[in-house]
């Protein structure tokens, strides 16, 4: 039987990785920008924070950084497709490829930087309760934000680019400011992520892309809300689902499953979520 | 004033010039090909010309963005499900396109401006005004192409563009629609150039003609008087 700690450590997992998800809803969906730039920016966020740290800055101004560094590489990617007509696809696959070097430079050409004995932005604190506290807080401007005119005008150029230029939106300015906050919450998660398992590896982000989505696919399937800005509160919660499916999934080999089925099941998971949405959205 | 000069795209429009003057009613008509959507594009800013200014009272316009030129110039599309976003309430549409321009009446919070937007529906006699928070895609092409015109009117303008607007509707609401642009948009004089080539539109249609063929205007009559 799966530990009641397991499923809070789910939980957490699953609320820091619920940043992720917001912020590839931000891009896939909100403004219809296919970003891929994910997997590079949030392990930019690890290294960002785990470097900074380990330097002996305060935590909290450490993840701030990171936060600010994943908003650059978002930038670069809308830039790359703005200003340089690269497809958004190539553009975010190009930057992730050179986030890569990046990360190392900034490890110090280390692959792992261990944070076991440094402050922490969870230091002397609740873990699961500042993360919740982090996470109800960020929601809570990313609702705010879609939610004022500058949302408006974001989902817009999701749903309809040429209205939306049209009707006097910088629909180039608005796919810029959307990859960027976009990657800003990505990394915010890779540093929240980092310090919370006290450590930061440079493959720390592959396939998170891929988690993401699924999170989203899931909390969209699962708790569907009608007003749209609300749709990122189901973004955590599909995050949090999938983490206790996958806990439950590996949990003391049950089903025969092994860690390192881990992407294959992260796969089938995808593939279904995407399945019953066509199924639903046929009938 | 709009002034075309020497407008060139491609070999679609081939020096085109023309005149309109400040709140003339301007319908342009030719066959498919002659460039009609060409030169709408041109002038929202959607295709920039090869060569050629284009200026609206007095200003160049010739190389401003889309969103730039939208202060001044507000479109109405052919296709209603492109003129608007079905994704979106019918309050948030009216809210989008009313930020395209500060006019009396409009407020900067979306719940203030509900009374506003009741009232600009009100004159469409649609009930539309009971159904601000549904969304766009539940209307029918008449009501979502209704709907474009008021959000096109809905903050001020200096030039109002309506391409082929009752194309894809069937003739009785194509009828609907050009008598509200008749209600909305005819009595305010301001600048409007309409694009069709709807028989029925044309024959009905009380105001200046242009004809263009081969990108260049063929034909024009004055048909005020």
């Amino acid at each position: 039987m799966i530990a009641m700690q397991e499923i809070l450590t789910s939980i957490d997992v699953g609320l820091i990785f619920g940043i992720v998800a917001i912020g590839i809803y931000l891009t896939f969906r909100t403004i219809n920008f296919a970003d891929l730039t994910c997997d590079g920016s949030f392990a930019l966020g690890a290294a960002v924070s785990a470097t900074l740290i380990v330097d002996g800055v305060n935590p909290y101004l450490a993840s701030i950084i990171s936060l600010i560094s994943g908003g650059v590489a978002g930038f670069l990617t809308g830039i790359l497709n703005i200003k340089f007509k690269i497809a958004d696809l190539l553009a975010g696959i190009i930057v992730a490829f050179m986030l890569y070097s990046v990360n190392l430079r900034i490890m110090n050409n280390s692959p792992n930087i261990t944070l076991a004995d440094e402050r922490v932005i969870f230091s002397g604190m609740n873990t699961s309760l500042a993360i919740f506290a982090i996470i109800s807080f960020l929601v809570l401007i990313m609702v705010c934000l879609l939610f004022s005119r500058f949302g408006l005008k974001l989902r817009a150029v999701g749903y309809n680019r040429q209205f939306a230029l049209i009707s006097g939106v910088n629909t180039n300015l608005m796919t810029i400011s959307g990859v960027s906050i976009s990657n800003a919450l990505i990394a915010l998660g890779g540093s929240l992520f980092s310090q919370y398992q006290g450590f930061c590896d440079i493959s720390q982000g592959f396939g998170g892309l891929v988690i993401g989505l699924t999170s989203v696919i899931i909390g969209e399937k699962i708790f569907a809300f009608k007003k749209e800005p609300l749709i990122i509160i189901s973004c955590i919660f599909g995050s949090i689902l999938y983490r206790i499916f996958i806990n439950i999934a590996l949990h003391g080999s049950t089903f025969g499953i092994r860690t390192q089925d881990l992407n294959l099941l992260t796969g089938f998971m995808t593939i279904g979520a995407l399945l019953i949405r066509k199924r639903c959205r046929n009938a | 004033m709009l002034e075309l000069i020497d407008i060139s795209v491609g070999n679609i429009l081939i020096g085109l010039s023309m005149v309109i003057r400040r709140g003339e009613y301007v319908l342009i008509t030719g066959e498919n090909g002659a460039g009609k959507t060409t030169l709408f594009n041109t002038i929202s800013g959607i295709i920039k010309p090869d060569s050629g200014r284009l200026m609206l009272n007095d200003r160049d316009i010739t190389n401003l963005p889309p969103y730039k030129r939208a202060v001044w110039i507000s479109s109405v599309l052919q296709d209603p499900r492109v003129g608007t976003i079905g994704e979106m309430t019918i309050a948030e549409n009216l809210y989008l396109a009313s930020m395209r321009r500060k006019s009396p009446g409009q407020n900067k919070c979306m719940k203030k401006s509900i009374a506003f937007f009741k009232e600009k529906l009100k004159v469409l006699e649609m009930n539309l005004e009971n159904r601000l928070d549904e969304k766009v895609r539940n209307l029918s092409g008449g009501q979502r192409q209704a709907l474009s015109l008021v959000m096109a009117t809905i903050a001020d303008y200096e030039l109002l563009l309506l391409d082929e607007i009752t194309a894809s509707l069937d003739p009785k609401n194509s009828k609907t629609i050009m008598n509200l642009v008749d209600k909305i948009v005819r009595d305010k004089g301001k600048t409007c150039l309409v694009i069709t080539h709807d028989t029925d539109c044309i024959e009905a249609f009380r105001g200046s003609r242009l004809i263009l063929s081969n990108g260049k205007v063929a034909k024009s009559t004055n048909m005020n008087s």
